[in-house]
């Protein structure tokens, strides 16, 4: 990394580097990142505000309590947080340069996020079925709103996974394979900091409405 | 910046120091604050619902605060704080847009509602 150059014969103070220095490649693929989770992170907030305004007009139609079922939403919250270790897991063998480990602890997070998904798509389906469709009320269009576009992220996450999980295979622990590792575990542990919102905001508090 | 590029090609992980224990230790502060709160509610222990509602979100954030820093790694000295300062920017935003919201769509409700009890209507 040169200093900046400054003439002293010059005196004159310089405000920029005289000359560009070499960056590693994909050396601000991270920051990079981290501001589209942000980004992402807003457009959550904008679904959550349009479910706190919107949850409570059901429109003489069906309430939270009488389509929830919590027990289900805990099994589901538990498949994502296990999915979050298992991701951990698997940060853990790539740092010690195992390229199996970490396929294998992909995968396992990949069968969490599946279950997550299955059981999600069940409990829309079942809703659906009892007639709650999004049409039914404003508070089922933004709960669908919300719900699903989580549910949405979580399976563009497993797309992602599963490919990582090829080109881990073909290319095995290159600094760019490293780089999307990184940034899918921010992405993977985003989605279950956003769920804690949706089962606190949407599930428990919708309960006690 | 720093002055030496090997101690900039080190920060390939982000300069985060993942170790088994930190992943530990989340998912088991996760688990214990999933729980309570999925508890307090299917039971009901806290007869009062507005009391419940307010030990469930303290419990939500305090646990969004956890996978922050044992998940996600969030630290103030990552990526030199950018990190950091997008995260409070987005932070300042979101509070801003579910506040408001909420806040003006509540007072829009209170004084769009219709005057009379509908049952009282003949």
């Amino acid at each position: 990394m040169t200093a900046p150059v400054a003439t002293p014969l010059a005196a004159e103070p310089v405000f920029y580097l005289a000359d560009e220095h070499a960056h590693a490649e994909g050396h601000s693929t991270m920051l990079g990142f981290w501001i589209y989770l942000m980004s992402d992170c807003l457009i959550f907030a904008i679904l959550f505000a349009t479910f706190g305004v919107l949850g409570g007009n059901y429109a003489a139609g069906p309430a939270p309590k009488d389509l929830f079922d919590l027990s289900l939403v805990a099994v589901n919250t538990g498949m994502l947080l296990m999915s979050s270790i298992t991701y951990g897991f698997g940060m853990l063998q790539m740092q010690q340069g195992k390229v199996f480990g970490t396929q294998f602890w992909l995968l396992v997070t990949a069968v969490f996020g599946m279950c997550f998904i299955g059981i999600e798509l069940y409990e829309f389906s079942h809703m659906i079925h009892e007639g709650a469709t999004p049409q039914r009320s404003a508070f089922l269009s933004s709960f669908f709103t919300l719900v699903g576009t989580h549910g949405l992220h979580v399976t563009f996450g497993l797309v992602w996974l599963f490919t990582l999980v090829v080109q881990l295979g073909i290319k095995g622990l290159t600094s760019a394979n490293r780089r999307r590792v990184m940034c899918l575990s921010m992405f993977w542990h985003f989605l279950d900091v956003v769920w804690i919102g949706v089962f606190t905001f949407v599930y428990l508090l919708g309960m006690l409405r | 910046m720093s002055a030496n590029p090997h101690t900039a090609h080190h920060d390939e992980h982000g300069g985060v120091h993942i170790s088994l224990r930190g992943y530990l230790t989340g998912f088991v502060l996760s688990v214990i604050l999933t729980a309570i709160p999925f508890w307090l509610v299917m039971s009901g222990v806290i007869g009062n619902k507005s009391a419940t509602a307010i030990v469930v979100m303290i419990f939500a954030g305090v646990q969004i605060v956890v996978h922050m820093i044992y998940f996600l790694h969030m630290t103030s000295s990552a990526e030199e704080g950018w990190s950091m300062l997008a995260l409070i920017f987005t932070l300042v935003v979101l509070g801003i847009a579910l506040s408001g919201s909420l806040w003006v769509m509540y007072h829009l409700n209170v004084n769009m509602m219709p005057v009379h009890d509908m049952r009282q209507l003949p």
